[in-house]
């Protein structure tokens, strides 16, 4: 995020003259519009806005964003997005990546642009899938799954990006879907965030891994199933349809979280005091490694800003340490090139080939 | 000691020998600051207004077990009052010291040379470390050389008594004891190493007075001991050099200013990625210094991120600059090809070592030539330009920043592990007597509706560069091809046989504003023309030198602009019968001249990790000259006229 004036624009201002690409039903589509839905509500100013990717099918989203855009190469975008933040921290540089192209081959360096704290936004397109490449297993996909590669079922066994991110020293972890409504406030709250904000955005691959996150990312019906984190506000989640209010509360022998039932009070809300409920906290980091480690179907898929604590970035600190050193220097280029022990040669030693 | 036999006369009266030029050899354990000695007696060289040139050579482990051969770390110089342009064939001094920088140096070391050891380390341990199975000072192996032993280890300690050292960091004088004795040999003045001295060890003043003591001592050694047998006083003329201001320049201190000056010419910040790697992190540890001249140093995760980075600030309006040694260069391939693709300005600094893989970390090499031509997937073509020497590689920085932002291209700068760590003297130019180029950014619409055409080429074939955070410009780039002007991804076939073709003919075009190859010595037509590229310079022009000197009619030819080739050297190459290609690799660059002139370039290879020797290219230059009257066999004397002869000795 950037000390900006906001700039009033509108979701067409956002839209390229390019043709859209992406198989039809796609939840790249469903993204694409919640980023340029975001962008006017943030005040974003497209001179100054740049998306960056890699490779894969999120990777074509700078083409269809009117602003600056750069598609680089496979897992390396964090790494761009360094340079031009170094260059000129006046951008607001979002990165488009996905499960395959930031968590396998550009792993490193998403690891290494967290623990930085580099001031960008990191959208990472998890569909568990190699869509561009024709339906490969990829490093989110669960164990088992069928794949042209993993005919037999797959046997490496998934990583969980925001678990990465948090063991990576992310301070902002959220989650989203690529249909939730709730998607442009998630993205709003990372562009909120001074650092590198990560989200994990659930997106269907409508080809290679239809529905996987069905369950809980359906565009409808799977409510229930949904713990939205607010921060300030018990984590609860259900409703009387799916057999009563429910809540996660910490379980102080196994220091692990529960699930409870939470009685509705006299005036039909729930009681989740009483039912020892936790509150959620944006700045407990305890909390967020939790979070991100729930396993879904016993618990509800924990969603929206599960961490936020800002610390300093790092390009304020490379500008502040380049202060520091320029410091009462002057850049005098024939000074630098003089430095060190010198010695002259006088018109009159060349002549003799004397100098002393 | 070696010193030309007119001048002995002299000197017998005198007690000083005055040779034309020297090569002195320090060799140790690599615990010994051998690097350090040899440095600061580059330096005292290098004030004494001496010519010189340096050839350090040092072991890949950090700290190699002591005592051992393959620990043995050593740093050759080269000084004397004419124009020096190698470290030197073979030594006319060795400083050895102990039994295993002994016996890998020895055999170096010209007849009739000079070895100075300590008697102190040739224990019996030490002894079998280095596999002599008896000690060569005494069994009278080493009769070929004067030896002058005696217990240095003894006499530092002696020297420091009074500083209350452990006995293991009094012995760490050591080196600065020898220095002494060597400077007195060569008659140079201890006052700027004293200085350095008290610098140095600002906050430890008693190391700062024992290593002061240890230095004296080993002078006083010179001027006082009653040995004067081999050990005699030289002094060794300054070379007559132009007016000005001079200092010494590492090749990695001149590829950082350089950079420097390039980024300042174009008007430029500058921003330099770069991950460890030998020889090339001495890049990056000057750049990190220079942080009030707009640039901008990072570190980065591995070898691709530190290009991209770079990548990524060129597109953001800096100049990107990366560096590093084959194997990561290897790494950065992909990225290089996406500076292609999307016509954006970068340097890429290449300081070559011995290869394939991690090869040989500290020793010279110039295999990367065909990666730097050609070593990217597609049809990937950019400049690229090459140092001769420490001191030309801050004229090739520059050129490669000029080039990267003239064209908008990236461009390779190749140096190797012996520009970059060898030293020599640099007289100081003025940056106001380069051109500056300075880079314009689109601010306006340059298409049709007020619109933007990144890829809109000048007559150059050269697009325009465009700042994210410029009103009304917004566009997408990427490494998808390109359609003609709008940089929208187009994949037809017309466009990328367009596309293609402009990428190359706007590298190529890069020749039409490089200066004509000039022929560096020698005729402009003739029989044989020795033609090189980066540091295989000196060894080259010295042994062009003396075949000219005995009438062969050979030329040195030295190529700086590698890729595109200057658009006169097919012509050039056409006037000589014959073409030797010196190269310390397989062939690479015949193979390059082969393919663009038809030219039968003869290959000579030498892939030892080590400079060429001048002889051993004067000795190839004299057999393009046998059944040629008075070049028979192409004999090569072992007398030279550039370095001291050991004739007299020997007699």
């Amino acid at each position: 995020m950037n000390d900006m004036t906001p700039i009033e624009t509108t979701l067409k201002d956002w839209e390229t003259d390019q043709e859209v690409r992406w198989c039809p039903g796609c939840g790249d589509y469903a993204i694409l519009k919640a980023v340029q839905r975001t962008l006017p509500m943030i005040g974003a100013d497209p001179k100054n806005t740049v998306f960056v990717s890699g490779i894969g099918c999120s990777s074509r989203f700078p083409y269809y964003v009117e602003s600056y855009g750069f598609h680089t190469i496979h897992g390396r975008a964090p790494t761009f997005a360094t340079g031009m933040k170094l260059a000129n921290p006046e951008l607001d540089v979002w990165l488009v990546t996905g499960d395959g192209d930031g968590m396998s081959i550009g792993g490193n360096h998403t690891m290494h642009v967290l623990r930085r704290n580099l001031d960008c936004q990191i959208m990472l397109f998890n569909n568990e899938i190699y869509g561009l490449t024709k339906g490969q297993f990829s490093p989110t996909s669960r164990l088992g799954t069928p794949s042209p590669s993993s005919p037999l079922g797959s046997f490496d066994r998934p990583a969980s990006p925001c678990a990465f991110a948090l063991g990576s020293g992310a301070r902002f972890v959220a989650r989203g879907f690529d249909v939730s409504k709730k998607l442009p406030e998630v993205l709003k709250a990372a562009h909120a965030h001074k650092g590198a904000a990560f989200i994990e955005i659930f997106q269907n691959c409508i080809v290679y891994n239809k529905d996987v996150f069905h369950d809980f990312a359906a565009p409808k019906g799977a409510e229930d199933q949904q713990l939205w984190c607010v921060d300030g506000e018990p984590l609860l989640f259900g409703s009387e349809k799916s057999g009563g209010i429910k809540g996660l509360s910490l379980d102080c022998e196994t220091l692990a979280l529960k699930v409870v039932d939470v009685a509705l009070k006299e005036d039909g809300t729930p009681d989740w005091q009483a039912a020892g409920v936790a509150v959620h906290n944006v700045r407990n980091r305890g909390l967020a490694h939790m979070l991100v480690e729930l396993p879904f179907g016993p618990f509800p898929m924990a969603l929206g800003v599960l961490y936020d604590d800002p610390r300093p970035t790092f390009e304020a600190a490379i500008a502040e340490e380049r202060e520091k050193a320029s410091a009462g220097k002057v850049a005098d280029l024939g000074k630098l090139l003089a430095k060190g022990q010198t010695w002259t040669v006088t018109e009159k030693d060349a002549d003799h080939g004397l100098m002393d | 000691m070696a010193t030309i036999s007119a001048e002995r006369d002299a000197a017998a009266k005198t007690g000083t020998a005055s040779p034309e030029a020297v090569v002195v050899r320090f060799a140790g354990d690599s615990g010994d600051g051998m690097q350090l000695t040899g440095g600061q007696f580059t330096l005292s060289t290098a004030l004494a207004g001496n010519d010189l040139a340096t050839f350090p050579d040092f072991p890949a482990e950090i700290r190699a077990p002591q005592g051992t051969l393959f620990g043995v770390s050593a740093f050759q110089i080269n000084f004397g009052s004419s124009e020096i342009t190698t470290a030197g064939d073979a030594p006319d001094v060795l400083v050895a010291m102990n039994p295993a920088a002994l016996k890998t140096n020895v055999q170096a070391l010209k007849p009739g040379g000079l070895v100075i050891a300590d008697t102190g380390e040739f224990t019996k341990r030490n002894l079998e470390k280095a596999k002599y199975e008896a000690n060569p000072i005494e069994d009278g192996s080493l009769a070929k050389w004067d030896v002058l032993a005696f217990d240095i280890s003894a006499l530092t300690l002696e020297s420091v008594k009074e500083f209350g050292l452990g006995n293991k960091e009094a012995l760490r004088c050591k080196n600065m004891w020898t220095l002494g004795l060597a400077l007195w040999m060569f008659d140079r003045d201890r006052t700027p190493l004293i200085d350095w001295l008290r610098t140095k060890f600002a906050k430890n003043p008693i190391l700062a007075d024992a290593n002061i003591a240890a230095l004296n001592a080993g002078h006083a050694y010179g001027e006082t001991a009653e040995i004067s047998g081999p050990l005699r006083k030289l002094h060794v003329d300054p070379v007559p050099a132009e007016a000005g201001l001079y200092r010494t320049i590492t090749g990695a201190e001149a590829v950082s200013l350089g950079l420097v000056a390039g980024a300042q010419l174009a008007g430029l910040p500058m921003f330099f990625g770069g991950y460890p790697i030998t020889p090339a992190s001495a890049i990056l540890h000057n750049l990190v210094k220079m942080k009030e001249f707009g640039v901008t140093t990072f570190q980065a995760e591995d070898e691709i991120a530190a290009i991209c980075a770079a990548i990524g600030a060129s597109y953001a309006g800096s100049l990107g600059v990366t560096s590093s040694s084959g194997p990561g260069i290897a790494l950065k391939g992909e990225a290089m090809g996406l500076a292609v693709m999307t016509e954006l300005p970068l340097v890429i600094v290449n300081s070559q070592r011995g290869g394939p893989s991690t090869g040989l970390p500290t020793k010279t090499e110039q295999s990367d030539l065909y990666q730097a031509v050609y070593g990217r997937n597609g049809d990937a073509s950019l400049p690229v330009v090459a140092a001769r020497s420490p001191a030309d590689a801050f004229e090739c920085a520059i050129e490669a920043c000029r080039i990267a932002t003239q064209f908008m291209t990236p461009v390779m700068l190749l140096t190797d592990g012996y520009i970059g760590n060898a030293a020599e003297p640099w007289k100081v130019p003025d940056p106001a007597s380069y051109k500056p180029f300075p880079v314009t950014f689109l601010e306006e619409a340059n298409g049709p509706d007020g619109k933007p055409l990144p890829y809109k080429r000048d007559a150059r074939g050269v697009r325009p560069w465009i700042k994210p955070g410029t009103p009304g410009l917004m566009h997408r780039i990427g490494g998808i091809e390109k359609g003609i002007d709008t940089g929208n991804i187009d994949y037809a076939p017309n466009v990328h046989q367009t596309q293609t073709d402009a990428r190359k003919a706007k590298v190529d075009g890069v020749a039409q504003g490089i200066p004509a190859q000039d022929v560096c010595l020698g005729d402009e037509t003739g029989r044989l023309a020795v033609v090189g590229w980066g540091s295989t310079y000196g060894p080259i022009n010295q042994a062009v030198r003396r075949a000219r000197r005995k009438g062969m009619s050979v030329s040195h030819i030295h190529v700086r602009h590698v890729w595109p080739l200057p658009a006169n050297l097919g012509d050039l190459l056409a006037g000589f019968d014959k073409v030797l290609v010196p190269e310390m690799n397989t062939g690479q660059f015949k193979t390059v001249l082969r393919d663009q002139f038809l030219v039968d370039a003869v290959p000579l290879n030498k892939t030892s990790g080590q400079p060429f020797a001048i002889a051993e290219i004067e000795h190839a230059i004299g057999t393009f000259f046998d059944g040629i009257p008075g070049h028979d066999e192409g004999e090569v004397p072992v007398n030279d006229t550039q370095l001291p002869s050991p004739e007299g000795k020997q007699n």
